[in-house]
């Protein structure tokens, strides 16, 4: 049963890494930028996610609200600053390195040093008996809310014409111009996804992994071995590698807490090796 | 011929500057300027790979980690000498690298960066998991600097040393970067089929820049132990790596003394504006995003365009 409870962990971390790495893989897939302020999209997500629910007292609310303001947020940054260096790796660096900096500072400022936690929505506290143990609901409401997002991100980018132009503009960008797809738009939207998807995880992660200075280098960090594993630019790989690296992560910590983050880093170093491009990335 | 000449001219002017500094600073700038110029050489050696041979590494602090915790381990834990500790620490990040060079080489571009990136965190991940051999986050205290008959206890006498190392190192990497193997390095980072097509064994070529990278990197290092008489797994960190990389962008990739700059300008901000005020962070971010719009060759990409300015006029 403890393999169980272990495995529903790894998966619902799993989950979580999956919302950002979802967002960085749509980014670099589109436009080749390596967002390094990803994790400060969840971090300050999750922060305002905070905010609005301590005056609100609605975790929905706290949900809408934090991944409008980061969406737009993102939308800025890529509108006024990446796009003068389309394509231009080392300014690209720079600039998110900067963004990661002044949002990790502003965010100390703001809500402080010490560990925040967001309430658990009431609808799900408690937990499930299962034999000898219980696992709490919110847990199975992540790996819920986890499966949905990529269910419904992958409808929108097989299914629906905004999708079908996303994957026109990942194909070869300057085509997808030449046959009239407003490709500017698209690059700005897409990176607004991207951050939105990233403040979500932040406001679902408040409760259970709880918010402070320095969580959003930690989070770009895993969200970045998720894409190497699975494959820049690829959906599927988002999802395999994060849920191999939410398990590994989980087991490491469980059973050889001395080199837990060793059962991280060592699979990603021989899947590369083997895959330079990562599970499902192209070659 | 009269470029060269005022090149040299330069250079010895600028290590009698450095020479003399001590003279005329208190100590805790005398230290400071130490660590400038131990991140100079890191920063140039980051360099070799990244603006000579065109692969952008987000793990280069695994060498300069490597080298570190090479020398704390010799000198604290088994007992060696210090001084015997430090080319044994060369060649520690040496081998590191040559190890993880074909396994980042089969990649180009944001995948080299990751490769590089994760064995990085690999090296990171031992040293800050074995707690019974490096003392996990905690880091090793007590790492005594060498003694070559002469003490390098004193802040100036420990300058001096760095002055002459780094030295010494920069003369090589300038020795490497004009050499026909330089030049080779240079062409493949324009154009990998092109030197190919020439007949160069490119593959060979970026493996020998990656190994001499990851040494000289090793340099700084365990100059770095040396200089903290301390070593921590933040020497191995991501961020540390990042840092490195933005030293050289910020500074410009390409040139030597670009990066130097840039290293030296990042460790005085650094300190200086953390003395003025706790939000050092904020100010930083908010200078490397200034340095991008404005600058987004680096600093010696700007000299160049003001240079060019001034001639066309």
């Amino acid at each position: 049963m403890t393999w169980v409870i272990h495995i529903l962990n790894g998966v619902a971390f799993g989950m979580l890494l999956f919302l950002l790495a979802a967002g960085l893989s749509l980014i670099y897939g589109l436009m080749r930028i390596l967002n390094l302020t990803h994790g400060s999209f969840y971090l300050v997500g999750g922060y305002i996610g905070l905010s609005v629910m301590q005056v609100t007292g609605s975790f929905v609310l706290a949900l809408i609200a934090a991944v409008a303001a980061i969406a737009l947020l993102g939308a800025v940054i890529e509108r006024f600053f990446l796009r003068r260096f389309h394509l231009d790796e080392l300014p690209q660096t720079l600039l998110t390195f900067g963004f990661l900096f002044i949002f990790s500072d502003l965010s100390l400022w703001i809500w402080g040093g010490d560990p925040l936690m967001l309430n658990v929505p009431r609808l799900f506290q408690g937990s499930v008996p299962m034999g000898y143990y219980s696992y709490p609901y919110y847990r199975l409401f992540l790996i819920a809310v986890g499966l949905l997002v990529a269910l419904g991100l992958w409808w929108f980018q097989e299914r629906t014409r905004l999708g079908t132009m996303l994957r026109a503009g990942v194909d070869d960008a300057e085509i997808a111009r030449a046959l009239g797809i407003n490709v500017s738009l698209l690059f700005t939207l897409i990176f607004a996804v991207g951050a939105g998807l990233a403040a979500f995880a932040g406001v679902l992660a408040g409760p259970v992994l709880s918010l402070y200075p320095g969580a959003d280098f930690e989070v770009l960090i895993f969200a970045f071995v998720v894409v190497i594993v699975g494959g820049l630019g690829s959906l599927r790989g988002a999802l395999a590698g994060a849920l191999l690296v939410g398990i590994l992560d989980d087991f490491g910590k469980a059973f050889f807490p001395q080199f837990a983050l060793f059962t991280v880093f060592v699979p990603m170093a021989v899947i590369l090796v083997l895959r330079p491009t990562g599970l499902f990335g192209r070659q | 011929m009269t470029a060269r000449l005022l090149a040299i001219a330069g250079a010895i002017a600028a290590l009698l500057l450095l020479a003399a500094l001590p003279a005329f600073m208190r100590e805790y700038s005398v230290a400071l300027a130490t660590k400038m110029l131990i991140f100079a050489l890191f920063a140039m050696s980051l360099d070799l790979l990244l603006g000579y041979t065109g692969l952008a590494s987000l793990g280069h602090a695994a060498y300069f980690g490597v080298a570190a915790y090479t020398v704390a381990l010799l000198v604290v834990r088994a007992g060696v000498s210090s001084g015997l500790a430090f080319p044994a620490a060369l060649a520690a990040a040496a081998v590191t690298g040559a190890v993880f060079a074909p396994l980042a080489l089969r990649a180009r571009g944001s995948y080299f960066l990751m490769i590089t990136f994760a064995l990085a965190q690999v090296v990171w991940s031992v040293a800050f998991g074995w707690r019974t051999l490096t003392n996990g986050d905690d880091g090793m205290p007590n790492v005594v600097r060498p003694n070559f008959g002469f003490s390098l206890d004193n802040t100036a006498a420990f300058y001096y040393f760095t002055l002459a190392v780094v030295a010494v190192a920069t003369l090589l990497l300038v020795g490497i970067v004009t050499s026909p193997f330089g030049r080779a390095l240079r062409g493949i980072r324009e154009s990998e089929s092109r030197m190919q097509a020439l007949g160069f064994n490119v593959w060979r070529y970026q493996y020998v820049a990656f190994v001499l990278s990851a040494t000289f990197a090793g340099i700084a290092g365990a100059l770095y132990a040396y200089y903290n008489r301390f070593v921590g797994p933040e020497y191995l960190y991501v961020i540390q790596s990042a840092e490195a990389l933005i030293m050289v962008i910020l500074g410009g990739a390409g040139t030597l003394i670009g990066p130097a700059v840039g290293a030296g300008l990042i460790v005085f901000l650094e300190d200086f504006i953390s003395s003025m005020t706790e939000h050092w962070v904020l100010v930083l971010g908010v200078i490397y995003v200034l340095v991008t719009l404005f600058a987004p060759r680096g600093l010696s990409g700007l000299v160049n365009d003001l240079r060019r300015l001034r001639s066309a006029k």
